[in-house]
């Protein structure tokens, strides 16, 4: 291979990146070294196995890939605005939306929920970590190098270009030949592991390491969406690993499992993607059910209404999320028993959701809410939200659906359930729980703004896209006919897109600002909040609990509060030493070996394939050889330790 | 069951390990070089794949160890899981084939 085959090359844009990518490379190498940080990098960062580092990591990458996946969206909304731009040609504008799709889902959203759970989970239950400390740091580092993996593709390579869905033959080798499509595929596999070690990871962690006295129903509900969506991870991740191998084979080692030739069922590819691929739309909406009910429930001062109705009604989406897949190709020919029998699904899976939106609103009745950002975004995501599940409720009409289907009709429905529930509940979540990793608020007044910019921005941008639909306007076209007549709700549309945009780099501004100018806490509880999370103080200790709380009902910490915080007395009763996990650099280096194993495959450089797999294997048998026993923190070192967590707090 | 003792050899394992690559070669071998009919084959490989997820549940998901009602209800709907996909996927696929004709 080339030299000027394995770069990219050609285009203006792809340079830009080029050397902007190598500046921000050469200038943390450059900070690193200067300020002696390496060392710190690999003892507290690299090799960590604390959830609440693991957890920011999560976050901090997450937000890095919703930046990469917002500059995809406003190049794409740049070359629609207009009709007939020339800005991107249609091959460069089908790879944008492909990458911007994937990071989205399977990079930002999910990363930023995991994280987001790694920090609260353990917190919420009063446990010291997770079940499995070791495998989730390799969680993270697999998820780690998935994502760059895929998003190298684009400086190297090139990117995928046959939409995150990569239906077959589109993907397959004839119609989409080189790399490209490999890094789709290999990029998710080796991100699809973490996954999937984080939902059994979290799993027992719920199930086995809650405080005594918690029982099922005493926990908090982000705690209970977390455990339901481990389960339709454990459920769901397996058969997109089996999909993507199976195309992994049909592309580089000549199988026909999704030709259309010998044999092969391009249509599988379909189904199986879906059966995935509709689960993990729970697996990104129930954590934010969670956040929302959290943050609805604290400032609106009142317990959750209907803690049992949500969650039965988590349960029932979770078993209905299996059985609703083929809502995403209707049109692709099945009879009318099939289309039917999935529409009667789809709708039936939209009364669940309805029951906690009634949940959320009864929870504010006749409480004394509080405004500020996280309440904001909370409270936002209840009136756009069902705006996107109105319309979710049309799509599922199979009939209807063969006149929606492939328009931006369906382009607006799912960004205004994406966007208004998951990413409102990233930044919600971001907002209420920040202080408990930093020790300090985010400003709110920053936090306002970008919050109207956002919210309004995302208002503009899509509820346009509704009528481009109904106008017949389909999804993934690089550019339109000046008589098509969709020409001014594109424009309107990339305004939308522009303030969403601003609103976004004010959140990134907002944490430098707040770093530097918030005043720090002297309260472990800024938010007078409910559950245990917050009983511990900020930040919070490394062993999290000096003392495991006893638990005696729901909203554990308010009851506590009540009753004068005598429960979290240290001086009452002795301190016990803490058995903890040893920090370790297996997780990062079986990561990087499983990067460059994926490499090759990318690039169909076999030996470099197995090269890399070997590698992971030896890792994994030093891990399974080494007699890793952890180590115990002493009472006197815990007692230091709280002494100066708690000398501000009244 | 064992498997809770550390001390013996993990016979289990080690037999669960063997009884799976058997299993795996003896369907390699089935659709490719035997002479068996088309409706054989498949009938050869799903025989052999329920003992492959049999020889999985009983020699390492140690099935016979459970909770009771927790150990239960996940089993259900394991098997409810599998059912929508094996048998979702093959009635939606033979649909589409009959409107593809």
């Amino acid at each position: 291979m080339k030299l000027d085959e394995f770069f990219v090359t050609g285009d203006p844009l792809i340079y830009g990146a080029d050397v902007s990518i190598i500046l921000s490379m050469i200038g943390v190498v450059f900070v690193l070294t200067k300020y002696k940080k390496w060392g710190w990098l690999w003892k507290e960062w690299l090799t960590t196995v604390d959830h609440k580092k693991l957890g920011i990591m999560y976050i901090l990458s997450a937000v890095l890939m919703l930046f990469r996946g917002g500059v995809d969206a406003l190049l794409m909304r740049a070359q629609l605005t207009m009709p007939e731009t020339e800005f991107l040609d249609s091959t460069h504008y089908n790879e944008i939306f492909t990458t911007h799709g994937t990071i989205m889902i399977i990079f930002m959203a999910m990363p930023f929920l995991i994280g987001l759970m790694n920090v609260v989970v353990p917190l919420q239950i009063g446990a010291r970590d997770v079940a499995y400390p070791f495998l989730n740091a390799v969680s993270f580092w697999t998820f780690f190098m998935g994502a760059m993996l895929f998003n190298i593709s684009f400086v190297i390579g090139g990117s995928p270009g046959a939409g995150w869905t990569s239906y077959v033959p589109l993907a397959g080798n004839e119609l989409s030949p080189g790399p490209g499509q490999n890094y789709y595929l290999l990029g998710l596999q080796v991100a699809g592991i973490g996954t999937l070690l984080t939902g059994i990871n979290f799993l027992v962690t719920i199930l086995k390491m809650r405080a005594p006295g918690m029982t099922l129903m005493r926990m908090p509900m982000f705690t209970w969406s977390s455990a339901i969506t481990c389960i339709i991870i454990i459920f769901a991740f397996p058969v997109l690993t089996v999909a993507l191998a199976l195309m992994t084979l049909d592309r580089i080692f000549g199988t026909h499992f999704f030709t259309m030739v010998d044999g092969g069922m391009p249509m599988l590819w379909a189904n199986l993607f879906w059966l995935w691929g509709h689960p993990e739309v729970y697996i990104v909406i129930l954590p934010a059910f969670g956040i929302f009910s959290e943050v609805i429930s604290t400032f609106s001062r009142k317990n959750l209404f209907g803690y049992k109705a949500m969650v039965y009604s988590m349960v029932i989406i979770a078993a209905l999320s299996f059985v609703v897949w083929v809502h995403h190709f209707f049109t692709m020919g099945a009879d009318a028993s099939v289309n039917s029998f999935f529409s009667v699904t789809t709708m039936a899976i939209s009364i669940p959701t309805g029951v906690k939106v009634f949940n959320w609103l009864f929870t504010m009745y006749k409480g004394r809410i509080k405004i500020n950002t996280a309440m904001l975004w909370s409270l936002a995501f209840i009136p756009n939200f069902v705006i996107g599940g109105v319309t979710g409720v049309m799509l599922a009409m199979a009939a209807a659906d063969y006149q929606y289907h492939n328009t931006y009709f369906l382009v607006a429905h799912f960004h205004y359930v994406l966007i208004s529930g998951t990413v409102f509940a990233c930044f919600s979540g971001l907002y209420y729980w920040y202080p408990k990793l930093f020790n300090h608020k985010l400003n709110e007044t920053l936090g306002k703004w970008s919050f109207w910019l956002f919210m309004i921005g995302f208002n503009v941008c899509f509820f346009p896209m509704y009528f481009l639909g109904f106008a017949g306007m389909p999804r993934r076209v690089h550019t339109y006919a000046e008589g098509s007549g969709w020409f001014e709700l594109n424009a309107v549309a990339s305004v939308g897109g522009v303030m969403m945009g601003i609103g976004f780099v004010i959140l990134v501004y907002n944490i430098y600002y707040s770093i530097r100018y918030e005043p720090r806490l002297t309260t472990g509880d800024p938010w007078d909040a409910r559950n245990l999370e917050w009983a511990t103080p900020s930040p919070v200790p490394y062993y999290n609990f000096a003392k495991i709380p006893e638990v005696r009902g729901l909203d554990e910490f308010w009851r506590m509060k009540k009753e004068g915080k005598k429960d979290l007395d240290l001086k009452k009763d002795k301190l016990e030493p803490i058995h903890m996990p040893d920090y370790s650099g297996v997780p990062v280096i079986m990561s990087t070996f499983l990067f460059i194993s994926g490499f090759g495959l990318v690039f169909e450089w076999i030996w470099m394939g197995v090269a890399g797999a070997i590698g992971v294997v030896i890792t994994m048998i030093m891990r399974s050889f080494d007699p890793d026993e952890g180590y115990h923190v002493e009472v006197e070192e815990i007692k230091e330790i709280e002494e100066h967590v708690r000398r501000e707090e009244a | 069951m064992a498997g809770n003792n550390h001390n013996k050899f993990p016979w289990n394992h080690v037999l669960g390990f063997i009884f799976s690559i058997v299993l795996t070669l003896l369907a390699v071998w089935a659709a490719l070089y035997s002479s068996l009919s088309i409706t054989a084959i498949v009938w050869t490989i799903v025989t052999l794949a329920l003992l492959q997820a049999a020889v999985q549940l009983f020699m390492f998901m140690h099935i016979g160890e459970g909770e009771g009602k927790a150990q239960k209800g996940t089993i259900y709907f394991s098997a409810f899981i599998a059912v929508v996909i094996v048998a979702g996927s093959i009635w939606v696929m033979n649909a589409m084939m009959h409107s593809m004709m």
